[in-house]
């Protein structure tokens, strides 16, 4: 008897891309033994990570470490691998491909991956040397090699892989211009206001724009030299990079008589015309879309490998798309309808002077769209209320400040990750939710991003969502996750993070903010608005004595020592200690107000008294007359001590709350700091000081008091955390300046309390100002030094030392 | 057109500004890094906030208010912001700051 072993059914893959391979590897997941598999490539390299060639060009990364299947694993999983030996031609009658190399190899199943080549613009001069695309790893080596000559690398197209090139050009040292026809970059992923601030953004990274400019012809004989512009106009080029669009690579489909439109067509099963024949990828179009992301590519390969390997279960029914920008630094996130349209809604939020701009456009009470620039964290969030289609009418008005403001957990939307459902999707890349993220972390006992990357494949791709990732480990491993902290720069013009910036005025010694901009080369020899306050905050900090305040980086309240208001007047909150009075200083209070006309007198929520609606020009006049100090209502400083009755007139009062406070707010006023401060002191736990949402707050009891910090009630409310209980009035106050204190050298301009202390962790404050006496005691001897520097400005302003500028410079008459 | 002594360069602080009484409304006299000064109306277009007392960088001026950003040359809100204010002519000379009293039509 003839005993034949039966053969294994045969699967080629044209395209040893990314989702080829992805398909390739769901089909060993489901029939490891099922086929035997040949892959033909183009390229020479084993499958890497295509979305990684900007940071490769960047200098970021190397080539090694983009590959995702090394020839091992080929090796292992029994796969014949040909690199740089293309497909030519596909035979369907006798089920063969036939390679470059004329070799014809059979078939029982074939798929096809062929991604997409560059479009390129059908303009004279485009087959010149010099004339380059950006798809793939050869393209990265060519820009590698012009660029190590320098000159001027011109892009034609600002989308997201135009504007990826345009970095990655700069990043090597060449002068870049990026060429695009609209108005602003990115016009199929942003609107006009995210644009301009997203041209900005680049154009301060040393990338220039034209802007609205149509190429008519690329110039040059031999080579490159440049181009010109349909209105006559040119501009030289040493390198041209063209990424106007992609074209998939169907001519082989096309030969062997496929249905093809823009793409090769298939069905939800992504089945081509011939039963035998599968397609996945850029190559692909099904139900008239054709896609260039990976998320939908990988989806559609789990699909065909469940065909292929005869599970016949799933269906393709197309995709929701998101994308993100990777340009280092610059955050943007956008997905679906961003502009709006009739029977839309938008509710948006601009804070120009932070870079963030953030759009939903709504429709009827769903989230059919959205555009963050600048802080991108709730994007997996409302890319998943879109793809849900919740109804968000409960939370709609505050849906751009995301989930952390709907119920009231956590300042700084650092636990987002944390309190997502298991489903939600956090690496879009690659479709992992965050039930398998948190049972792969417990299960396998994982550690580190790298070990999360290899096992999930979870920020493995784009890696936009390393920093939920990483909030998913630290959430899940407590204590043990050591990240290391991301750069984020101090403004527009610096790279240098506020970290850096500090340490840099610290250890250089330098003394005012002109040396600053300086020394660490500001981009902008005058800075801006965002940088001047911080810079002269960190200097005055870094150096009480020595270093130069200077009053034009303050901000205007902080120059004028009053309040400006909506129609450029001034108010006047003179410091009452305490929120104690007397009659005698009502009664001069009262008088004041009324020979200057004061519009408005009010008690403040802080229990000051305030004078609206004053005329700059009489500030000073007002100042002197009042004879009080400033109460700094204005300022990044000590604001009030609020206190309650307490144990002198209170039935309930275990301590004397006003007492303390008065010597509170006397030990600490004129202390500036990253942000405002506020305390309070309350006589017995009925804390009728509100002491439990202040920066720091007492509590008096029946042995002490309770001290309190951390806490917040403005925008977002944050009770404070214990920090510890004392006896004396002394070692109140003591504590309180070395908290302060310890803040004021650590925290970020800008920063209160609250984050603050959820950034660093109580533990850490613990042991730095109440297990360690003596820190505590340095601590607090150079906030006294630091105070001891400073005077009342509105005394100085009064006496003529200090000019706050008050009148015009002159008055010209009719 | 008639030109009005505002007084010297010293008078204006670096950086920054001040603003000036004229028939014509308040003006804002800026002042910036390289001593380059400039004239516009007193009025941000955005909500009126003094633009004299904001921060002055290069051709900006940020508005003390909310931020808006306003090109001195060009008279111009930065986009996405988008408003003009009226710009006034200025002359150095002698340590003295002139400012014409008509505005500049671009
Ligand atoms: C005068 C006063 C309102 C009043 O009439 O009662 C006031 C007025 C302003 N507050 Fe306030 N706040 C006043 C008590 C409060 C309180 C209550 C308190 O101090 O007990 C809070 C919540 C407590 C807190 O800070 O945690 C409060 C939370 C805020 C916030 C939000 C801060 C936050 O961290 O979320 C801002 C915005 C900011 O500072 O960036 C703000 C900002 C402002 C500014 C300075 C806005 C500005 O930059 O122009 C307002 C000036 C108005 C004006 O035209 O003069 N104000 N503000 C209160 C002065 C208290 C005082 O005596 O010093
Ligand atoms: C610079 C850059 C950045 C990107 N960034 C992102 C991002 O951040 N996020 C995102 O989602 N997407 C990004 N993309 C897009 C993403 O890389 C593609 O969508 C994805 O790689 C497409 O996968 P594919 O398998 O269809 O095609 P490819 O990955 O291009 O694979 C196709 C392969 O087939 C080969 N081939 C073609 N014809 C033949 C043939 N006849 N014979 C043999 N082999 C052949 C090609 O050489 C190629 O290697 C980026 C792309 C680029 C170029
Ligand atoms: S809540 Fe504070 S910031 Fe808002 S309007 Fe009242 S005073 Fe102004
Ligand atoms: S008034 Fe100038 S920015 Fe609002």
């Amino acid at each position: 008897m003839h005993i034949t072993v039966p053969r294994k059914p045969r699967l080629v893959v044209v395209g040893n891309g990314m989702a080829g391979i992805r398909a390739v590897e769901e089909l060993l997941k489901m029939a490891p033994d099922l086929y035997e598999i040949s892959v033909f490539g183009a390229e020479p390299h084993p499958n890497y990570n295509r979305i990684l060639l900007t940071p490769v060009l960047a200098g970021e990364m190397t080539l090694e470490e983009t590959i995702l299947n090394p020839l091992e694993w080929y090796a292992e999983h029994g796969i014949q691998l040909f690199t740089g030996n293309p497909v030519t031609r596909i035979d369907r009658v006798k089920r063969q491909v036939i390679t470059a190399d004329g070799k014809a190899t059979p078939y029982d199943r074939l798929l096809l991956a062929t991604g997409a080549a560059a479009a390129m613009a059908p303009v004279p001069g485009n087959h010149l040397p010099g004339v380059l695309s950006y798809r793939d790893m050869a393209d990265v080596e060519a820009l590698t090699k012009s660029s190590a000559l320098g000159g001027q690398a011109v892009v034609i197209g600002g989308g997201l892989l135009g504007l990826e090139v345009a970095h990655g050009l700069r990043a090597r040292g060449m002068g870049v211009t990026v060429i695009h026809r609209r108005a602003w970059p990115l016009d199929k992923q942003l609107d006009q206001r995210g644009g301009v601030l997203l041209q900005k953004a680049m154009e301060a990274r040393g990338v220039r724009f034209l802007l609205g400019k149509e190429t008519a012809e690329i110039l040059g004989t031999t080579h490159v030299t440049g181009l010109r512009f349909s209105d006559g106009t040119e501009i030289p080029a040493d390198v041209l990079v063209m990424t106007i669009g992609i074209k998939p690579r169907i001519e082989l489909a096309q030969a062997a008589g496929l249905q093809c439109e823009t793409g090769i067509l298939v069905n939800d099963t992504l089945q081509t015309y011939d039963p035998r024949i599968y397609a996945v990828g850029e190559c692909v179009q099904h139900r008239g879309q054709t896609y260039g992301l990976v998320a939908p590519l990988f989806e559609q390969a789990k699909v065909a490998a469940n065909h292929l390997a005869e599970y016949g279960r799933m269906r393709y029914q197309g995709s929701v798309t998101s994308t993100k920008l990777k340009v280092t630094g610059i955050e943007l996130f956008s997905a679906g309808n961003f502009t709006g349209g009739e029977d839309c809604e938008e509710v948006t939020l601009l804070d120009g002077s932070q870079g963030v701009y953030k759009k939903v456009i709504l429709q009827e009470n769903r989230v059919v769209g959205g555009l963050l620039y600048g802080d991108t964290s709730i994007g997996p969030w409302l890319f998943q209320l879109m793809r849900d289609g919740t109804d968000v009418s409960a939370f709609r008005d505050n849906i751009v400040f995301g989930e952390t403001h709907l119920g009231d957990a956590g300042h700084s939307g650092e636990n987002q990750a944390a309190r997502l459902p298991d489903n939600a999707e956090i690496c879009g890349c690659n479709g992992v939710a965050k039930g398998s993220i948190v049972k792969a972390i417990r299960e396998q006992g994982l550690f580190t991003l790298d070990d999360v990357r290899k096992c999930t494949k979870a920020s493995a791709s784009c890696g936009s969502c390393t920093g939920l990732v990483e909030q998913l480990l630290s959430s899940t491993l407590g204590g043990f996750y050591d990240s290391t902290p991301k750069k984020k720069a101090l403004c527009g013009c610096t790279e240098l993070s506020h970290q850096e910036v500090r340490d840099a005025i610290v250890k250089e010694k330098l003394l005012s903010v002109r040396q600053v901009f300086a020394y660490l080369e500001w981009r902008h020899p005058a800075g801006c608005a965002t940088c001047r306050p911080a810079v002269n905050y960190y200097v005055r900090t870094a150096w009480p004595m020595e270093g130069l305040d200077d009053p034009q980086s303050r901000f205007i309240n902080e120059r004028a020592h009053a309040n400006i208001q909506k129609d450029g007047t001034y108010s006047v909150i003179p410091r009452i200690y305490g929120g104690v009075t007397s009659p005698a200083e009502l009664k001069r209070i009262a008088e004041v107000a009324e020979r200057h006309h004061v519009p408005m007198v009010k008690f403040t929520g802080g229990q000051r008294l305030d004078l609206l609606g004053v005329k700059k020009e009489d500030l000073p006049k007002i100042w002197a007359e009042l004879d009080m100090p400033s109460g700094h209502a204005y300022g990044k400083a000590l604001r009030t001590v609020k206190s309650c009755v307490g144990s002198e007139f209170c039935r309930f009062g275990v301590q004397d709350s006003t007492r303390l406070a008065i010597e509170l707010e006397k030990n600490l006023e004129r202390m500036w700091a990253p942000h405002k401060v506020k305390l309070a002191a309350s006589g017995c736990p009925r804390n009728c000081a509100e002491s439990t949402i202040k920066d720091v707050g007492i509590i008096g009891v029946d042995s002490g008091w309770e001290i309190y910090v951390g806490g917040n009630g403005g925008m977002k409310v944050r009770a404070a955390d214990l920090l510890c209980k004392v006896k004396t009035h002394e070692e109140v106050l003591e504590m309180a300046k070395a908290f302060l204190q310890m803040y004021r050298e650590d925290a970020q301009y800008l920063e209160r309390t609250a984050p603050w202390v959820e950034r660093i962790g109580l533990e850490k404050i613990k042991a730095t100002i109440v297990d360690d006496a003596n820190t505590r005691k340095t601590l607090a001897e150079r906030m006294d030094f630091a105070l001891s520097q400073e005077k009342d400005p509105w005394k100085e302003a009064v006496s003529g030392r200090l000019d706050i500028h008050a009148a015009p410079i002159r008055r010209i008459p009719a | 057109m008639e030109w009005m002594a505002l007084g010297t360069l010293e008078e204006i602080p670096a950086r920054g500004g001040r603003y000036v009484e004229t028939p014509l409304g308040e003006i804002a006299v800026l002042r910036n890094e390289n001593d380059e000064v400039f004239a516009v109306s007193n009025q941000c277009p955005h909500r009126g906030g003094p633009l004299s007392e904001g921060f002055v960088s290069g051709k900006l001026v940020f508005c003390p208010l909310h931020n808006w950003q306003i090109d001195l040359e060009k008279g111009e809100a930065v986009a996405p912001d988008s408003g003009c204010v009226k710009r006034f002519p200025i002359r150095m000379e002698g340590g003295q700051i002139w400012l014409g009293l008509q505005e500049i039509t671009p």
